[in-house]
């Protein structure tokens, strides 16, 4: 079936099987491997992407049903060498370990930012619980989203990069 | 792991759905949201030939007050019940219940009819509904038909649904006067499934209960209604003894299993003591409500 769909803002089709998930056909079709397979249950939040700018878990969506419609990945995050906020934050708290979370994370803390921009810990935490860090670096990651929300409150709205569409 | 093949149909009207049902239902699955159903299909316990995703109909994803009802469309999702603030006035119970069902992402996709379709016997929301006393809207090409839920689920996983047959919407009847309602789980984290649950809806008229609704989630072959708890409660006021009582009554109902998750003698014991907590707590919101 040829599948197409908004993927960081460009237009991207591919010829798959239905049975194919979301996160097979960013990763394998499209080579980019950036949003992670972690558990392949639907329990642990890696394969999170952004879909017309919720999060999802891409482990759990077949591609076909995202026919004509947006999908923001980690990839989409950077704007050329410039660092989201979110990422910049992840960067400064050391939001980070071994780093197979991390995309989901981002993702997460980035969707939960454009609908609360100013999120207390608790917030943060209910936000992010579907997304399970495998080195238990929790802490940080919160301390990350709130860099990312001070610095986003510091710049004009929209003077940011906050990730795809 | 990805899904034994299958053909994928996405109609865009009921009637082509319908149609699609109507040939192929024996061997066709329904899919909205797809929480449950493609981690079944990924497992391979579930190996339709044809899958029809609903995801494009028009004009299901709607929440909607219609005589007496409030309207919970085919494709309304968990997460459009957090943000309702209709829901949140009208049956805060599915409010307060939906923060404890699977996880942010997941509640981002799956749909509350879904799920009630899916039928599992640690789900929320047949639990809830059978509190509610909801009825099911289900459409084949022959006709509307509606469903109470308290007798749609059959077994673990198995409604009394037809093949050829689409949940369109659950319809509530929207509680009156002083009404309250509260959702108690017992999970071990986020996203796990519940190891005891339990929904309480009670409507007063003056301290007496006019109507009791008690749904339990995970402690039988289906959720079940503690009919007898909750006739135990209809016409007297909710005083300490009458709480226990029912508590001990719904805990009876209870056929839970000894699991990773805890003994059976625990988990009724759990049934009973949640249903106290959420009987004080239905009775203190509905004494609040300005009717």
């Amino acid at each position: 079936m040829k599948v197409t769909m908004r993927v960081n803002g460009v237009e991207r089709s591919g010829d798959v099987e239905p049975r194919v998930l979301l996160v097979d056909f960013l990763r394998t079709n499209l080579r980019q491997t950036g949003t992670h397979i972690g558990c392949d249950t639907t329990s642990c939040g890696a394969c999170t992407v952004l879909l017309d700018g919720e999060p999802v878990k891409s482990c759990t969506v077949l591609a076909v049903q995202v026919e004509g419609q947006s999908i923001t990945t980690v990839e989409g995050l950077a704007q050329g060498a410039t660092l989201s906020p979110m990422q910049d934050g992840f960067h400064q708290e050391h939001g980070l370990q071994c780093g197979f979370c991390t995309p989901g994370m981002m993702l997460v803390g980035t969707a939960l930012l454009k609908r609360n921009p100013n999120p207390s810990d608790e917030e943060i935490r209910w936000a992010i619980s579907g997304n399970i860090c495998r080195c238990t670096g929790y802490m940080n990651i919160v301390k990350a989203i709130q860099h990312a929300a001070n610095a986003q409150a510091k710049v004009p709205a929209g003077a940011g990069a906050v990730g795809g569409e | 792991m990805f899904p034994a093949a299958f053909d994928y149909r996405a109609p865009v009207t009921l009637d082509e759905a319908l149609g699609l049902l109507a040939q192929r239902g024996d061997d066709a699955k329904v899919m909205a949201g797809g929480q449950s159903l493609i981690p079944l299909l990924r497992l391979r316990f579930a190996q339709p030939a044809l899958v029809i995703d609903i995801g494009r109909l028009p004009s299901m994803a709607e929440i909607k007050r219609d005589d007496g009802h409030v309207r919970i469309g085919a494709l309304v999702r968990h997460v459009d019940v957090e943000r309702s603030k209709e829901l949140a006035k009208l049956l805060p119970l599915m409010v307060e219940a939906v923060h404890w069902i699977a996880d942010p992402l997941v509640r981002n996709r799956g749909t509350v009819v879904g799920s009630v379709c899916h039928a599992d016997p640690q789900g929320d929301w047949g639990s809830i509904m059978l509190a509610l006393n909801a009825e099911i809207v289900a459409q084949s090409a022959k006709g509307e038909r509606v469903i109470p839920i308290d007798g749609f689920f059959e077994g673990p996983f198995t409604t009394t649904l037809r093949p050829d047959e689409i949940v369109t919407a659950i319809r509530i009847p929207l509680p009156s006067g002083h009404a309250g309602g509260s959702y108690h789980k017992l999970e071990r984290k986020v996203g796990d499934f519940a190891t005891v649950a339990v929904s309480v809806q009670v409507e007063l008229d003056g301290r007496k209960v006019r109507k009791a609704g008690i749904g339990l989630t995970a402690v039988s072959a289906t959720n079940i209604k503690a009919k007898k708890a909750e006739a135990a409660l209809v016409g007297r006021e909710l005083t300490d003894d009458v709480i226990a009582e029912a508590g001990r009554l719904a805990a009876e109902a209870a056929e839970p299993k000894d699991d990773i998750r805890g003994t059976a003698a625990y988990k009724k014991d759990v049934v009973r003591v949640f249903v106290q907590r959420g009987l004080k707590a239905a009775l203190a919101r509905a004494q609040e409500v300005k009717a």
